[in-house]
Protein backbone atom coordinates (compact mmCIF):
# COMPACT_ATOMS: atom_id res chain seq x y z
CA UNK A 1 0.00 0.00 0.00
CA UNK A 2 1.25 3.35 -0.94
CA UNK A 3 -0.03 6.72 1.02
CA UNK A 4 0.16 9.99 -0.27
CA UNK A 5 -0.09 12.24 2.03
CA UNK A 6 -0.48 16.36 0.96
CA UNK A 7 2.53 15.27 -1.35
CA UNK A 8 3.87 18.77 -2.81
CA UNK A 9 6.74 19.43 -4.87
CA UNK A 10 8.07 22.73 -6.29
CA UNK A 11 10.79 22.90 -8.42
CA UNK A 12 11.81 26.61 -8.47
CA UNK A 13 8.19 28.43 -9.77
CA UNK A 14 6.81 25.32 -11.12
CA UNK A 15 4.28 23.37 -8.73
CA UNK A 16 5.02 19.72 -9.81
CA UNK A 17 2.79 18.43 -7.28
CA UNK A 18 0.02 20.52 -5.47
CA UNK A 19 -1.45 19.28 -2.05
CA UNK A 20 -1.78 15.23 -3.72
CA UNK A 21 -3.54 12.98 -1.45
CA UNK A 22 -4.05 9.58 -2.74
CA UNK A 23 -3.53 5.56 -1.29
CA UNK A 24 -2.58 3.16 -3.55
CA UNK A 25 -4.14 -0.25 -2.56
CA UNK A 26 -3.20 -4.06 -3.39
CA UNK A 27 -4.68 -6.49 -5.03
CA UNK A 28 -5.48 -4.20 -7.79
CA UNK A 29 -3.87 -2.54 -10.63
CA UNK A 30 -3.89 1.34 -10.22
CA UNK A 31 -4.11 3.45 -13.39
CA UNK A 32 -1.98 7.03 -12.89
CA UNK A 33 -3.27 9.08 -15.85
CA UNK A 34 -2.63 12.39 -16.64
CA UNK A 35 -1.26 14.77 -19.14
CA UNK A 36 2.55 15.54 -20.33
CA UNK A 37 3.76 17.38 -16.91
CA UNK A 38 1.21 16.41 -14.96
CA UNK A 39 3.39 15.32 -12.14
CA UNK A 40 3.17 11.87 -12.73
CA UNK A 41 6.65 10.84 -12.68
CA UNK A 42 7.73 13.66 -9.51
CA UNK A 43 4.75 11.94 -7.43
CA UNK A 44 6.42 8.22 -8.64
CA UNK A 45 10.24 9.58 -7.85
CA UNK A 46 8.63 11.23 -4.60
CA UNK A 47 7.30 7.42 -3.29
CA UNK A 48 11.12 6.21 -3.67
CA UNK A 49 12.66 8.84 -2.25
CA UNK A 50 14.33 10.21 -5.52
CA UNK A 51 12.94 13.51 -4.67
CA UNK A 52 12.26 15.19 -1.52
CA UNK A 53 8.87 16.30 -1.10
CA UNK A 54 8.68 20.60 -0.63
CA UNK A 55 5.43 19.61 1.86
CA UNK A 56 3.38 16.62 2.61
CA UNK A 57 4.93 12.38 2.87
CA UNK A 58 5.01 9.41 1.17
CA UNK A 59 4.80 6.16 2.80
CA UNK A 60 4.74 2.22 1.70
CA UNK A 61 3.64 -0.29 3.94
CA UNK A 62 3.53 2.64 6.83
CA UNK A 63 6.82 3.88 6.82
CA UNK A 64 9.14 5.98 4.89
CA UNK A 65 10.73 3.99 1.66
CA UNK A 66 13.67 4.99 2.90
CA UNK A 67 13.27 3.73 6.14
CA UNK A 68 13.34 -0.11 5.26
CA UNK A 69 16.04 -2.60 5.36
CA UNK A 70 15.55 -4.21 2.31
CA UNK A 71 14.39 -1.26 -0.18
CA UNK A 72 13.94 -3.78 -3.09
CA UNK A 73 11.70 -5.62 -1.79
CA UNK A 74 9.11 -3.44 -0.56
CA UNK A 75 8.98 -1.01 -4.00
CA UNK A 76 10.45 -2.82 -7.37
CA UNK A 77 10.44 0.55 -9.55
CA UNK A 78 10.63 1.36 -13.55
CA UNK A 79 11.23 4.93 -13.70
CA UNK A 80 13.16 5.59 -16.97
CA UNK A 81 14.45 2.54 -18.97
CA UNK A 82 17.28 4.26 -20.44
CA UNK A 83 19.19 4.17 -17.13
CA UNK A 84 21.51 1.61 -17.23
CA UNK A 85 25.28 1.61 -18.16
CA UNK A 86 25.80 0.97 -21.81
CA UNK A 87 28.89 -0.88 -21.83
CA UNK A 88 27.34 -3.27 -19.24
CA UNK A 89 25.41 -6.92 -19.94
CA UNK A 90 22.19 -6.86 -18.58
CA UNK A 91 22.91 -9.57 -16.20
CA UNK A 92 25.70 -7.82 -14.58
CA UNK A 93 23.82 -4.76 -14.26
CA UNK A 94 20.84 -7.02 -12.72
CA UNK A 95 23.44 -8.82 -10.59
CA UNK A 96 24.43 -5.24 -9.52
CA UNK A 97 21.21 -4.13 -8.37
CA UNK A 98 20.76 -7.38 -6.57
CA UNK A 99 23.64 -7.59 -4.63
CA UNK A 100 22.75 -4.47 -2.85
CA UNK A 101 19.76 -5.79 -1.16
CA UNK A 102 21.30 -9.22 -0.57
CA UNK A 103 19.33 -10.81 -3.53
CA UNK A 104 20.88 -14.30 -5.05
CA UNK A 105 21.98 -15.14 -8.55
CA UNK A 106 19.26 -17.57 -9.02
CA UNK A 107 16.42 -14.79 -8.87
CA UNK A 108 18.67 -12.96 -11.45
CA UNK A 109 18.53 -15.68 -13.95
CA UNK A 110 14.82 -16.00 -12.88
CA UNK A 111 13.34 -12.32 -13.55
CA UNK A 112 16.01 -12.69 -16.47
CA UNK A 113 13.89 -15.85 -18.29
CA UNK A 114 10.67 -13.56 -16.69
CA UNK A 115 10.99 -10.87 -18.90
CA UNK A 116 12.11 -12.57 -21.87
CA UNK A 117 15.88 -11.36 -22.07
CA UNK A 118 18.18 -14.95 -21.66
CA UNK A 119 18.67 -14.61 -24.95
CA UNK A 120 20.48 -11.98 -24.82
CA UNK A 121 21.26 -10.98 -21.04
CA UNK A 122 25.07 -11.10 -21.48
CA UNK A 123 24.80 -8.57 -24.69
CA UNK A 124 25.90 -4.93 -23.47
CA UNK A 125 22.48 -2.71 -22.90
CA UNK A 126 23.75 -0.30 -25.06
CA UNK A 127 22.70 -2.17 -28.18
CA UNK A 128 19.09 -2.70 -26.73
CA UNK A 129 15.90 -1.26 -28.39
CA UNK A 130 13.96 0.65 -26.11
CA UNK A 131 11.51 -2.19 -25.99
CA UNK A 132 14.17 -4.69 -24.63
CA UNK A 133 15.48 -1.46 -22.29
CA UNK A 134 11.58 -1.52 -21.29
CA UNK A 135 11.74 -5.60 -20.50
CA UNK A 136 15.30 -5.18 -18.57
CA UNK A 137 14.04 -2.17 -16.93
CA UNK A 138 10.84 -4.35 -15.11
CA UNK A 139 13.41 -7.19 -14.53
CA UNK A 140 15.23 -5.24 -12.34
CA UNK A 141 11.52 -3.90 -10.71
CA UNK A 142 10.73 -7.55 -9.79
CA UNK A 143 14.40 -8.31 -8.49
CA UNK A 144 13.40 -7.85 -5.17
CA UNK A 145 9.71 -9.64 -5.46
CA UNK A 146 8.50 -6.65 -3.90
CA UNK A 147 4.67 -5.73 -2.62
CA UNK A 148 4.29 -2.53 -4.48
CA UNK A 149 5.45 -2.40 -8.14
CA UNK A 150 5.87 1.55 -10.17
CA UNK A 151 6.02 1.60 -13.22
CA UNK A 152 6.62 4.62 -15.06
CA UNK A 153 5.22 4.52 -18.70
CA UNK A 154 6.26 0.67 -18.87
CA UNK A 155 4.60 0.07 -22.51
CA UNK A 156 7.07 3.08 -24.08
CA UNK A 157 8.71 1.43 -26.90
CA UNK A 158 7.05 -1.99 -26.53
CA UNK A 159 5.83 -3.59 -29.24
CA UNK A 160 2.03 -4.96 -29.55
CA UNK A 161 3.14 -8.34 -28.35
CA UNK A 162 5.22 -6.95 -25.28
CA UNK A 163 2.04 -4.43 -24.44
CA UNK A 164 0.01 -7.57 -24.50
CA UNK A 165 2.34 -9.17 -22.13
CA UNK A 166 2.58 -6.18 -19.77
CA UNK A 167 -1.15 -6.41 -19.29
CA UNK A 168 -1.04 -9.73 -17.70
CA UNK A 169 1.95 -9.27 -16.19
CA UNK A 170 0.62 -6.25 -14.44
CA UNK A 171 -2.52 -8.32 -13.61
CA UNK A 172 -0.94 -11.10 -12.34
CA UNK A 173 0.63 -9.39 -9.87
CA UNK A 174 -2.14 -7.71 -8.53
CA UNK A 175 -4.16 -10.96 -8.66
CA UNK A 176 -1.19 -11.81 -6.03
CA UNK A 177 -1.74 -9.35 -3.93
CA UNK A 178 0.61 -6.60 -4.72
CA UNK A 179 0.08 -2.74 -5.45
CA UNK A 180 0.68 -2.14 -8.84
CA UNK A 181 0.79 1.59 -9.91
CA UNK A 182 1.27 2.54 -13.36
CA UNK A 183 1.19 5.55 -14.84
CA UNK A 184 0.50 6.65 -18.68
CA UNK A 185 -0.57 9.37 -20.50
CA UNK A 186 -2.63 7.51 -22.63
CA UNK A 187 -6.26 6.55 -21.28
CA UNK A 188 -6.88 3.36 -24.16
CA UNK A 189 -3.88 1.45 -22.88
CA UNK A 190 -5.28 1.98 -18.88
CA UNK A 191 -9.09 0.91 -19.65
CA UNK A 192 -7.35 -2.34 -20.77
CA UNK A 193 -5.28 -3.07 -17.38
CA UNK A 194 -6.11 -1.05 -14.36
CA UNK A 195 -9.56 -1.71 -12.35
CA UNK A 196 -8.66 1.61 -10.70
CA UNK A 197 -7.64 5.22 -11.69
CA UNK A 198 -5.78 7.94 -10.43
CA UNK A 199 -6.13 11.05 -12.56
CA UNK A 200 -4.06 14.27 -11.97
CA UNK A 201 -3.44 17.67 -13.58
CA UNK A 202 -0.81 20.28 -13.28
CA UNK A 203 -0.31 18.26 -9.82
CA UNK A 204 -3.37 18.38 -8.56
CA UNK A 205 -5.40 15.23 -7.77
CA UNK A 206 -8.80 14.89 -11.27
CA UNK A 207 -9.90 11.84 -10.09
CA UNK A 208 -9.37 9.01 -7.65
CA UNK A 209 -12.24 6.37 -9.21
CA UNK A 210 -13.08 2.61 -9.96
CA UNK A 211 -12.74 1.99 -13.49
CA UNK A 212 -16.68 0.91 -13.23
CA UNK A 213 -17.77 4.19 -12.11
CA UNK A 214 -15.17 6.20 -14.44
CA UNK A 215 -17.07 4.16 -17.40
CA UNK A 216 -20.62 4.81 -15.98
CA UNK A 217 -19.86 8.52 -15.71
CA UNK A 218 -18.93 8.94 -19.66
CA UNK A 219 -22.13 7.04 -20.84
CA UNK A 220 -25.52 8.30 -21.15
CA UNK A 221 -25.50 9.23 -25.11
CA UNK A 222 -28.50 8.35 -27.31
CA UNK A 223 -27.89 9.02 -31.37
CA UNK A 224 -30.93 8.80 -33.21
CA UNK A 225 -31.57 8.99 -37.57
CA UNK A 226 -34.78 9.76 -38.20
CA UNK A 227 -36.51 11.78 -41.36
CA UNK A 228 -38.43 13.85 -39.20
CA UNK A 229 -35.71 14.94 -36.74
CA UNK A 230 -37.46 18.50 -35.68
CA UNK A 231 -40.12 17.06 -34.57
CA UNK A 232 -39.38 14.31 -32.41
CA UNK A 233 -36.71 17.02 -30.97
CA UNK A 234 -39.28 19.15 -29.71
CA UNK A 235 -41.58 15.94 -28.34
CA UNK A 236 -38.20 14.88 -26.38
CA UNK A 237 -37.07 17.88 -25.20
CA UNK A 238 -37.41 18.18 -21.23
CA UNK A 239 -35.27 19.33 -18.21
CA UNK A 240 -32.33 17.76 -18.06
CA UNK A 241 -32.26 16.93 -21.58
CA UNK A 242 -29.83 18.11 -23.88
CA UNK A 243 -30.40 17.65 -27.79
CA UNK A 244 -27.69 18.19 -30.72
CA UNK A 245 -28.06 17.93 -34.49
CA UNK A 246 -25.18 16.94 -36.13
CA UNK A 247 -26.91 16.21 -38.99
CA UNK A 248 -30.14 17.41 -40.77
CA UNK A 249 -31.05 13.85 -39.84
CA UNK A 250 -29.48 12.62 -36.67
CA UNK A 251 -29.95 14.02 -33.16
CA UNK A 252 -27.49 13.62 -30.16
CA UNK A 253 -29.48 13.27 -26.97
CA UNK A 254 -28.20 13.12 -23.06
CA UNK A 255 -30.72 12.73 -20.73
CA UNK A 256 -33.24 10.24 -22.49
CA UNK A 257 -32.79 6.57 -22.00
CA UNK A 258 -33.24 4.91 -25.75
CA UNK A 259 -36.56 3.08 -24.48
CA UNK A 260 -37.91 6.26 -23.87
CA UNK A 261 -37.19 7.73 -27.02
CA UNK A 262 -38.46 4.36 -28.71
CA UNK A 263 -41.67 5.00 -27.20
CA UNK A 264 -41.98 8.56 -27.54
CA UNK A 265 -41.56 7.93 -31.65
CA UNK A 266 -43.84 4.90 -31.61
CA UNK A 267 -46.60 6.86 -30.05
CA UNK A 268 -46.18 10.05 -32.58
CA UNK A 269 -45.77 7.66 -35.65
CA UNK A 270 -42.44 8.73 -36.24
CA UNK A 271 -40.01 6.75 -38.07
CA UNK A 272 -36.20 5.89 -36.73
CA UNK A 273 -33.80 4.29 -38.79
CA UNK A 274 -31.24 4.11 -36.25
CA UNK A 275 -31.12 4.14 -32.15
CA UNK A 276 -27.76 3.45 -30.49
CA UNK A 277 -26.87 3.89 -27.01
CA UNK A 278 -23.68 5.69 -27.15
CA UNK A 279 -20.76 4.76 -24.75
CA UNK A 280 -18.59 7.83 -25.06
CA UNK A 281 -15.36 6.14 -24.69
CA UNK A 282 -12.77 6.12 -21.69
CA UNK A 283 -10.26 8.20 -23.30
CA UNK A 284 -13.38 11.21 -24.23
CA UNK A 285 -13.72 10.80 -20.36
CA UNK A 286 -10.45 11.10 -19.34
CA UNK A 287 -9.86 14.13 -22.21
CA UNK A 288 -13.02 16.19 -21.12
CA UNK A 289 -11.51 15.60 -17.34
CA UNK A 290 -8.20 16.93 -18.02
CA UNK A 291 -8.65 19.67 -20.68
CA UNK A 292 -8.66 22.38 -18.26
CA UNK A 293 -5.12 20.98 -17.21
CA UNK A 294 -3.07 20.22 -20.11
CA UNK A 295 0.27 21.95 -19.39
CA UNK A 296 1.17 21.71 -23.30
CA UNK A 297 -1.29 22.71 -26.06
CA UNK A 298 -1.11 22.96 -29.19
CA UNK A 299 -4.44 24.98 -29.74
CA UNK A 300 -4.66 27.87 -26.62
CA UNK A 301 -8.19 27.12 -25.13
CA UNK A 302 -9.90 29.45 -22.46
CA UNK A 303 -8.72 29.09 -18.98
CA UNK A 304 -10.61 31.53 -17.20
CA UNK A 305 -12.25 28.78 -15.37
CA UNK A 306 -9.68 26.47 -14.16
CA UNK A 307 -11.71 25.99 -11.31
CA UNK A 308 -14.24 23.35 -13.24
CA UNK A 309 -11.63 20.87 -14.20
CA UNK A 310 -11.27 19.96 -10.15
CA UNK A 311 -15.28 18.51 -9.72
CA UNK B 1 2.03 -14.86 -22.40
CA UNK B 2 5.31 -15.78 -20.25
CA UNK B 3 4.76 -14.49 -16.77
CA UNK B 4 3.68 -16.56 -14.10
CA UNK B 5 5.76 -14.98 -10.41
CA UNK B 6 6.71 -18.27 -8.99
CA UNK B 7 6.58 -16.81 -5.06
CA UNK B 8 3.73 -16.75 -3.89
CA UNK B 9 3.09 -13.73 -1.31
CA UNK B 10 1.15 -14.28 1.61
CA UNK B 11 -0.64 -10.24 1.99
CA UNK B 12 0.99 -7.15 1.18
CA UNK B 13 4.58 -7.51 2.99
CA UNK B 14 4.70 -10.96 1.76
CA UNK B 15 7.30 -13.85 3.79
CA UNK B 16 11.02 -12.95 2.51
CA UNK B 17 14.02 -14.51 3.93
CA UNK B 18 15.97 -12.63 6.55
CA UNK B 19 18.86 -12.35 5.06
CA UNK B 20 17.28 -9.94 2.52
CA UNK B 21 18.98 -6.68 4.00
CA UNK B 22 21.04 -3.76 2.50
CA UNK B 23 24.06 -4.03 4.59
CA UNK B 24 27.45 -1.91 3.66
CA UNK B 25 29.51 -4.99 2.99
CA UNK B 26 26.81 -6.07 0.25
CA UNK B 27 26.99 -2.39 -1.40
CA UNK B 28 31.05 -2.30 -1.43
CA UNK B 29 30.19 -5.85 -3.45
CA UNK B 30 28.13 -4.50 -5.84
CA UNK B 31 30.16 -1.32 -6.40
CA UNK B 32 33.01 -3.29 -6.80
CA UNK B 33 31.39 -5.32 -10.05
CA UNK B 34 29.91 -2.09 -11.40
CA UNK B 35 33.67 -1.04 -11.24
CA UNK B 36 35.48 -3.96 -12.57
CA UNK B 37 32.48 -4.06 -15.59
CA UNK B 38 33.13 -0.96 -16.51
CA UNK B 39 35.52 -0.15 -19.69
CA UNK B 40 36.49 3.30 -19.33
CA UNK B 41 37.61 2.72 -15.71
CA UNK B 42 39.77 -0.42 -16.73
CA UNK B 43 41.65 1.47 -19.88
CA UNK B 44 42.27 4.64 -17.48
CA UNK B 45 43.85 1.75 -15.14
CA UNK B 46 46.03 0.33 -17.60
CA UNK B 47 46.64 4.07 -19.08
CA UNK B 48 48.18 5.03 -15.81
CA UNK B 49 50.35 1.92 -15.47
CA UNK B 50 51.75 2.79 -18.87
CA UNK B 51 52.49 6.21 -17.79
CA UNK B 52 54.20 5.44 -14.26
CA UNK B 53 56.36 3.13 -16.51
CA UNK B 54 56.76 4.70 -19.42
CA UNK B 55 58.25 7.87 -17.61
CA UNK B 56 60.51 5.88 -15.38
CA UNK B 57 62.01 3.81 -18.45
CA UNK B 58 62.39 7.11 -20.57
CA UNK B 59 63.99 9.04 -17.11
CA UNK B 60 66.15 6.05 -16.38
CA UNK B 61 67.44 5.29 -20.38
CA UNK B 62 67.77 9.18 -20.08
CA UNK B 63 69.99 9.88 -17.26
CA UNK B 64 72.16 6.35 -18.44
CA UNK B 65 72.53 7.36 -21.55
CA UNK B 66 73.25 11.03 -21.20
CA UNK B 67 76.94 11.24 -22.01
CA UNK B 68 77.27 13.92 -19.13
CA UNK B 69 75.12 13.98 -15.75
CA UNK B 70 72.44 16.68 -16.17
CA UNK B 71 73.02 19.56 -13.87
CA UNK B 72 71.76 19.45 -10.44
CA UNK B 73 68.07 20.83 -10.19
CA UNK B 74 67.52 20.28 -14.02
CA UNK B 75 64.47 18.42 -12.80
CA UNK B 76 65.63 14.93 -14.81
CA UNK B 77 65.63 12.24 -12.65
CA UNK B 78 69.32 11.43 -11.58
CA UNK B 79 68.48 8.17 -9.55
CA UNK B 80 66.04 5.55 -9.63
CA UNK B 81 63.22 6.78 -6.93
CA UNK B 82 63.16 10.39 -9.14
CA UNK B 83 62.53 8.00 -12.03
CA UNK B 84 60.16 5.91 -10.57
CA UNK B 85 58.52 8.79 -9.52
CA UNK B 86 58.74 11.03 -12.79
CA UNK B 87 55.28 9.61 -13.76
CA UNK B 88 53.14 10.65 -10.69
CA UNK B 89 52.04 14.11 -11.50
CA UNK B 90 51.46 13.07 -15.00
CA UNK B 91 49.53 10.08 -13.81
CA UNK B 92 47.73 12.25 -10.89
CA UNK B 93 45.93 13.64 -13.81
CA UNK B 94 44.51 10.15 -15.30
CA UNK B 95 43.44 8.52 -11.79
CA UNK B 96 41.30 12.07 -11.12
CA UNK B 97 39.52 11.52 -14.06
CA UNK B 98 39.14 7.70 -13.12
CA UNK B 99 37.58 8.87 -9.83
CA UNK B 100 35.31 11.05 -11.57
CA UNK B 101 33.71 8.70 -14.13
CA UNK B 102 33.47 6.47 -11.24
CA UNK B 103 30.46 9.00 -10.45
CA UNK B 104 29.67 11.18 -12.47
CA UNK B 105 28.91 7.81 -15.56
CA UNK B 106 25.74 7.48 -12.94
CA UNK B 107 24.33 10.74 -13.87
CA UNK B 108 24.93 11.24 -17.11
CA UNK B 109 23.20 7.70 -17.72
CA UNK B 110 20.99 8.27 -14.83
CA UNK B 111 21.73 4.85 -13.71
CA UNK B 112 22.16 6.97 -10.20
CA UNK B 113 18.26 7.01 -9.88
CA UNK B 114 18.11 3.14 -10.48
CA UNK B 115 21.18 3.05 -7.53
CA UNK B 116 19.35 5.08 -5.10
CA UNK B 117 16.11 3.37 -5.42
CA UNK B 118 17.85 -0.03 -4.52
CA UNK B 119 19.58 1.62 -1.72
CA UNK B 120 17.81 5.13 -0.64
CA UNK B 121 20.36 5.77 2.35
CA UNK B 122 22.74 6.62 -0.42
CA UNK B 123 25.24 7.36 1.99
CA UNK B 124 26.88 3.54 1.28
CA UNK B 125 26.61 4.19 -1.82
CA UNK B 126 29.25 7.31 -1.49
CA UNK B 127 31.18 5.08 0.97
CA UNK B 128 31.85 2.70 -1.51
CA UNK B 129 32.67 4.26 -4.47
CA UNK B 130 34.87 6.13 -2.35
CA UNK B 131 36.49 3.34 -0.91
CA UNK B 132 36.71 0.98 -3.87
CA UNK B 133 38.60 3.97 -5.90
CA UNK B 134 41.09 4.66 -3.57
CA UNK B 135 41.93 0.88 -2.77
CA UNK B 136 42.25 -0.21 -6.10
CA UNK B 137 44.14 2.70 -7.21
CA UNK B 138 46.58 2.26 -4.32
CA UNK B 139 47.05 -1.17 -5.28
CA UNK B 140 47.57 -1.06 -8.81
CA UNK B 141 50.00 2.04 -8.47
CA UNK B 142 52.03 0.16 -5.70
CA UNK B 143 52.88 -2.01 -8.36
CA UNK B 144 53.29 0.29 -10.81
CA UNK B 145 55.76 2.23 -9.06
CA UNK B 146 57.75 -0.99 -7.68
CA UNK B 147 58.45 -2.11 -10.89
CA UNK B 148 59.49 1.23 -12.00
CA UNK B 149 61.72 1.47 -9.38
CA UNK B 150 63.14 -1.93 -9.94
CA UNK B 151 63.15 -1.68 -13.32
CA UNK B 152 64.93 1.90 -13.13
CA UNK B 153 67.41 0.40 -10.36
CA UNK B 154 68.49 -2.49 -13.28
CA UNK B 155 69.30 -0.10 -15.91
CA UNK B 156 70.84 3.01 -13.99
CA UNK B 157 73.15 0.20 -11.48
CA UNK B 158 76.03 1.49 -12.96
CA UNK B 159 76.04 5.23 -12.04
CA UNK B 160 74.28 5.26 -8.87
CA UNK B 161 73.44 2.69 -5.87
CA UNK B 162 69.49 3.23 -4.37
CA UNK B 163 67.52 0.34 -2.90
CA UNK B 164 64.51 0.01 -1.03
CA UNK B 165 66.10 -0.25 2.30
CA UNK B 166 67.86 2.93 1.81
CA UNK B 167 66.59 5.83 4.25
CA UNK B 168 62.67 7.03 2.63
CA UNK B 169 62.83 5.26 -0.23
CA UNK B 170 59.97 3.00 0.41
CA UNK B 171 58.34 5.41 1.96
CA UNK B 172 58.83 7.78 -0.98
CA UNK B 173 57.57 4.46 -3.39
CA UNK B 174 54.41 3.66 -1.01
CA UNK B 175 53.93 7.24 -0.68
CA UNK B 176 53.30 7.92 -4.02
CA UNK B 177 51.02 5.22 -4.12
CA UNK B 178 49.23 6.80 -1.58
CA UNK B 179 49.31 9.82 -3.08
CA UNK B 180 47.31 9.07 -5.97
CA UNK B 181 44.96 7.14 -4.04
CA UNK B 182 43.96 10.02 -2.63
CA UNK B 183 43.83 12.62 -5.76
CA UNK B 184 41.57 9.06 -7.01
CA UNK B 185 39.14 9.72 -3.65
CA UNK B 186 39.35 13.51 -3.69
CA UNK B 187 37.96 13.39 -7.07
CA UNK B 188 35.10 10.95 -6.68
CA UNK B 189 34.16 13.92 -4.08
CA UNK B 190 33.97 16.13 -6.74
CA UNK B 191 32.08 13.41 -9.02
CA UNK B 192 29.44 13.78 -5.87
CA UNK B 193 29.50 17.68 -5.80
CA UNK B 194 29.42 18.32 -9.36
CA UNK B 195 27.80 15.46 -11.02
CA UNK B 196 29.05 16.20 -14.59
CA UNK B 197 32.37 14.74 -15.35
CA UNK B 198 32.95 19.03 -17.13
CA UNK B 199 32.53 20.43 -13.95
CA UNK B 200 33.85 17.84 -12.00
CA UNK B 201 37.34 17.81 -13.96
CA UNK B 202 37.47 21.58 -13.35
CA UNK B 203 36.85 21.79 -9.73
CA UNK B 204 39.24 19.13 -9.00
CA UNK B 205 42.16 20.38 -11.45
CA UNK B 206 41.61 24.11 -10.29
CA UNK B 207 42.19 22.52 -6.75
CA UNK B 208 45.52 20.63 -7.78
CA UNK B 209 47.01 23.13 -10.11
CA UNK B 210 44.86 26.08 -10.15
CA UNK B 211 45.21 26.96 -5.99
CA UNK B 212 48.65 26.45 -6.06
CA UNK B 213 49.45 29.59 -7.46
CA UNK B 214 48.24 30.98 -4.36
CA UNK B 215 51.70 30.15 -3.12
CA UNK B 216 52.98 32.73 -4.98
CA UNK B 217 51.18 35.24 -3.28
CA UNK B 218 51.06 33.73 0.14
CA UNK B 219 54.46 31.57 0.98
CA UNK B 220 52.96 31.18 4.23
CA UNK B 221 50.28 28.80 2.81
CA UNK B 222 52.39 27.23 0.46
CA UNK B 223 53.24 24.14 2.05
CA UNK B 224 49.58 23.48 2.82
CA UNK B 225 48.06 23.92 -0.40
CA UNK B 226 47.20 20.53 -1.75
CA UNK B 227 49.69 18.94 -4.07
CA UNK B 228 52.44 20.71 -2.23
CA UNK B 229 51.32 18.67 1.40
CA UNK B 230 50.53 15.61 -0.63
CA UNK B 231 53.83 14.95 -2.90
CA UNK B 232 56.10 15.66 1.14
CA UNK B 233 55.90 12.00 1.40
CA UNK B 234 58.25 11.39 -2.05
CA UNK B 235 60.17 13.91 -0.99
CA UNK B 236 63.54 12.07 0.51
CA UNK B 237 65.80 14.30 3.44
CA UNK B 238 64.16 17.77 4.60
CA UNK B 239 63.92 20.45 2.36
CA UNK B 240 63.00 24.17 3.05
CA UNK B 241 58.97 25.26 2.57
CA UNK B 242 57.46 21.62 2.59
CA UNK B 243 55.49 19.64 5.64
CA UNK B 244 57.50 16.59 7.06
CA UNK B 245 56.28 13.32 4.69
CA UNK B 246 53.37 11.89 7.15
CA UNK B 247 51.97 15.44 8.02
CA UNK B 248 51.79 16.48 4.66
CA UNK B 249 49.89 13.70 3.67
CA UNK B 250 47.82 14.18 6.76
CA UNK B 251 47.11 17.50 5.45
CA UNK B 252 46.20 16.07 2.23
CA UNK B 253 43.63 13.42 3.44
CA UNK B 254 42.11 15.89 5.20
CA UNK B 255 41.31 17.80 1.96
CA UNK B 256 39.89 14.87 0.69
CA UNK B 257 38.03 13.90 4.17
CA UNK B 258 36.01 17.36 3.74
CA UNK B 259 35.53 17.29 -0.39
CA UNK B 260 34.19 14.10 0.79
CA UNK B 261 31.96 15.63 4.12
CA UNK B 262 30.86 17.96 1.85
CA UNK B 263 29.77 15.49 -0.91
CA UNK B 264 27.80 13.71 1.62
CA UNK B 265 25.85 16.45 2.98
CA UNK B 266 24.91 17.49 -0.22
CA UNK B 267 24.24 14.14 -1.50
CA UNK B 268 21.87 13.66 1.25
CA UNK B 269 19.68 16.58 1.18
CA UNK B 270 19.51 17.08 -3.03
CA UNK B 271 17.35 15.40 -5.14
CA UNK B 272 18.63 12.36 -7.27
Amino acid sequence: MIEIRNLTKVYGAIRAVDDLTVVVRPGTVTGFLGPNGAGKSTTMRSIVGLDRPSGGEVLVAGRRYADHPAPMHEVGALLDAKATHPGRSARTHLRALAMTNGIGRGRVDEVIDMVGLSGVADRRVGGFSLGMAQRLGIAAALLGDPAVVLLDEPVNGLDPDGIRWIRGLLRGLAAEGRTVFVSSHLMSEMALTADHLVIVGRGRLLADVSMEDMTASASGQVRVRSPRTAELAQLLSGDGVAITRPEPDVLSITGRTSTDIAETALAARILLTELTPVHASLEDAYLALTAHDVQYQAISHDRTDPGRAAA
Amino acid sequence: MTTTIDRPRTGAAGSRSSGARTTHRRVLAAEALKLRSTRSIRWLLVASVLSILAAALSSALTATLAEAPPPEGAGAATDPLGAALSGVSFTQVLVGVLGILVVTSEYTTGLVRVTFTAVPKRLPVLEAKAVLTGAVVFVVMLAAELISFLGAQAIMSTEVSVSLGNPGVARAIGGSALYLAVTAVLAVAFGWLLRSAIGATGGLFGLLFVVPLIGVLLPAADPYLPTNAGSAIMQIGSSDGVLSPWAGMGVFVLYAAIALGAAAMVLTRRDA
